[in-house]
């Protein structure tokens, strides 16, 4: 049993790309669920769109890779538009359907042998990440003692929680203002903004279309830190872990989504690096009669099952949350 | 003012009593609106007028069409067939929130506040045309932080006139149902409506309130403002309304002053009920008694 390296896995995951990831889908989560209350299910799409709109034009159309960047933001937007105009006019549980359904879709045709040639299968696209990595400054690692990244990773935490930190602003500068207002309005009571001379739609269209964007930029990012464009990276329990980490966090809260995240990857981490530890080697702290190092790996997520339980009983508002307002659904 | 007033109501004098009576100077006109829900004829009104600068009271039995008509008056819901315009303005297909924006704002019988937004940010919510609304120039504050300002000055002469100033800063789930009614109605004025529709406002509301509630709408009429609201209320009806429309069963069947509306028959049989007048303790059970026997009696003759 080595603590060191408990630590060591809990810390990097919190603090390294991963969290970065799933910090900017929830951030666009926030945006759709927390402030606005459209159930978006389907944010893997919105990453899955704008993940292959790089990879496919840098890889398949050999385009320079600025434009990669632009063409998957863009695609990302037009998705929303395309989920948006059929089913923002309908109730709210219509577009957790449709967005679950498209984000599988999409995963699904990046993933088929049909569409090998541009999508690149099963196994994904690669070679696109180059202009990203010779932009590193940094000369080598980091090890902090307790925590330590590789070079390419340093590079990533970089310039991933910047981004982290200009959505979270840009989200803070939007969401104070009357149009964040409206945007709140609509979560409470669609019918009384549209009482008031406000175009409904039209706000959970841009809402659709932001939250997407931060969607999108989870999914380019994840791609630019692993190096490669998996289709069965983008699958529905990414979005649900994006969700998790949101309601860890408090929604409708500008950094619950982010802190959420840390929580979330440092519990998820931490937690299986222990059960892995406690039952490695020939006699492990843990009895094989107990828990075998196979089932190891699963204990962590039937635990943080049990751990998103018991903060929606005990503290369902979450870390950020204002328990006054939690208390107001009670009437 | 005042003389303005009396000229409008004096103009309503010389209107008659029949169901859609042209009206001398009408805010509203809609001709033969119907909607059916499913086999229901829910609305099946062939002609309403509703004359300006006047308090109009829409009243009626319980499924009588009056919630509908409000619906479809004001965009919420869409009509079978028919026409109506808000200021000579045609209404067909155009979308609530653009009616909101013509200067008809409605409020909803079961009050729709924002729970989770104070009382103050319910207030501001109301006001139109403003910069920070949109996408772009709401990132940047110094663009709309002035209009912003001026809004909240009038929301909190708004919440101070509606004796709200106390509750700013609370959520408006926090709120008792007297004062959601008194804050639908104040964050409805925040659009400046030409014409406020009032659905049930007193619903709910306790009678010490309901004396000011009814101070408020009348308020609403000398400042100009023309006033249609729904209400199962005689007694503010009697009290406050110039002009009163009775829906049954969908359709419009008596029209006229409030003295008038609650002597006609027909409003009589299909609303109010021959007692309608007398306190319920005053009635002389013995007397409502012989009256049934005898009623019994000359069935059995006949038979």
């Amino acid at each position: 049993m080595d603590f060191g390296t408990i630590i060591d896995a809990a810390f990097s995951a919190a603090f390294g790309p991963q969290a970065i990831v799933f910090a900017l889908a929830a951030i666009g989560l926030n945006v759709h669920f927390g402030y606005t209350g459209l159930l978006n299910f389907g944010q893997a799409g919105f990453m899955s769109i704008a993940a292959f709109g790089l990879a496919v034009t840098v890889v398949t159309w050999d385009l320079p890779f600025w434009l990669g960047i632009i063409v998957g933001m863009i695609a990302a937007v037009i998705l929303a538009l395309i989920l948006g105009v059929p089913t923002l006019r309908l109730r709210a549980d219509y577009l957790a359907i449709v967005t679950i359904a498209t984000s599988e879709i999409l995963r699904l045709v990046f993933g088929a042998v049909e569409f090998k040639d541009t999508f690149g299968g099963s196994n994904g696209l690669t070679g696109f990440v180059r202009p990203y990595q010779n932009l590193n400054p940094y000369g080598g690692g980091i090890d902090l003692g307790i925590v330590s990244f590789s070079r390419n990773d340093l590079w990533s935490i970089t310039v991933g929680w910047s981004l982290v930190a200009l959505c979270c602003l840009l989200v803070w500068a939007v969401m104070r203002s009357p149009w964040g207002r409206v945007l709140k309005s609509i979560r409470e009571d669609e019918d009384a903004v549209r009482s008031l001379g406000k175009n409904v739609f039209a706000y959970k269209m841009q809402a659709l279309v932001l939250g997407g964007l931060f969607g999108g930029l989870a999914g380019i990012f994840h791609i630019l830190k692993q190096g490669s464009a998996v289709p069965t990276d983008f699958n529905t329990t990414f979005t649900f872990y994006a969700y998790a980490a949101l309601l860890i966090g408090g929604a409708a809260r500008v950094l619950g989504p982010v802190v959420g995240s840390m929580i979330f990857w440092f519990l998820i981490a931490g937690i299986g690096s222990f059960f892995s530890e406690a039952t490695k080697g020939s006699s492990p702290v843990i009895p094989d009669w107990i828990m075998t190092s196979d089932q190891s790996s699963l204990i962590r997520l039937i635990l943080l099952g049990l751990g998103l339980m018991l903060l929606m009983i005990f503290r369902p508002q979450g870390i950020f949350g204002d328990r006054r307002e939690i208390a107001i659904d009670g009437r | 003012m005042a003389a303005e007033l009396s000229d409008a109501r004096a103009a309503l004098a010389g209107v008659s009593n029949e169901p859609g009576a042209p009206k001398p100077d009408p805010i509203i006109t809609g001709s033969n609106i119907t909607r059916t829900f499913g086999g229901l004829k829910a609305v099946d009104v062939e002609k309403i007028e509703i004359q300006r600068g006047v308090i109009t009271a829409l009243i009626g039995p319980n499924g009588a069409g009056k919630t509908t008509l409000f619906n479809l008056l004001t965009g919420f819901d869409e009509p079978d067939s028919g026409q109506w315009a808000f200021n000579g303005t045609e209404l067909g297909k155009v979308p609530a929130f653009k009616v909101a924006r013509l200067g008809m704002v409605r409020t909803f019988q079961l009050t729709k506040v924002l729970a989770k937004l104070t009382v103050i940010e319910n207030m501001r919510l109301g006001a139109t045309g403003q910069r920070g609304e949109k996408f772009f120039s709401a990132i940047f504050k110094s663009l709309w932080s002035s209009q912003e300002d001026a809004n909240t000055k009038r929301a909190d002469d708004l919440l101070a006139r509606f004796k709200l100033d106390a509750k700013r800063e609370d959520f408006a789930g926090s709120l008792s149902g007297g004062q959601r009614k008194l804050l639908e109605m104040a964050r409805a004025l925040m659009v400046d409506p030409e014409l406020i529709m009032l659905d049930e406002p007193m619903a709910g509301v306790n009678p010490a309130l309901k004396q000011s509630l009814l101070g408020h709408v009348k308020s609403l009429r000398d400042e100009g403002r023309t006033v249609l609201f729904v209400e199962h209320d005689m007694d503010m009806v009697r009290d406050i309304s110039d002009w009163v429309i009775v829906m049954a069963q969908g359709q419009i069947v008596a029209e006229g002053t409030p003295q008038s509306v609650m002597a006609d028959q027909r409003v009589i049989d299909a609303y109010l009920g021959a007692h309608h007048d007398t306190d319920i303790t005053e009635i002389d059970v013995e007397d409502l008694e012989a009256e049934a026997d005898a009623e019994l009696d000359a069935e059995e003759k006949k038979a």
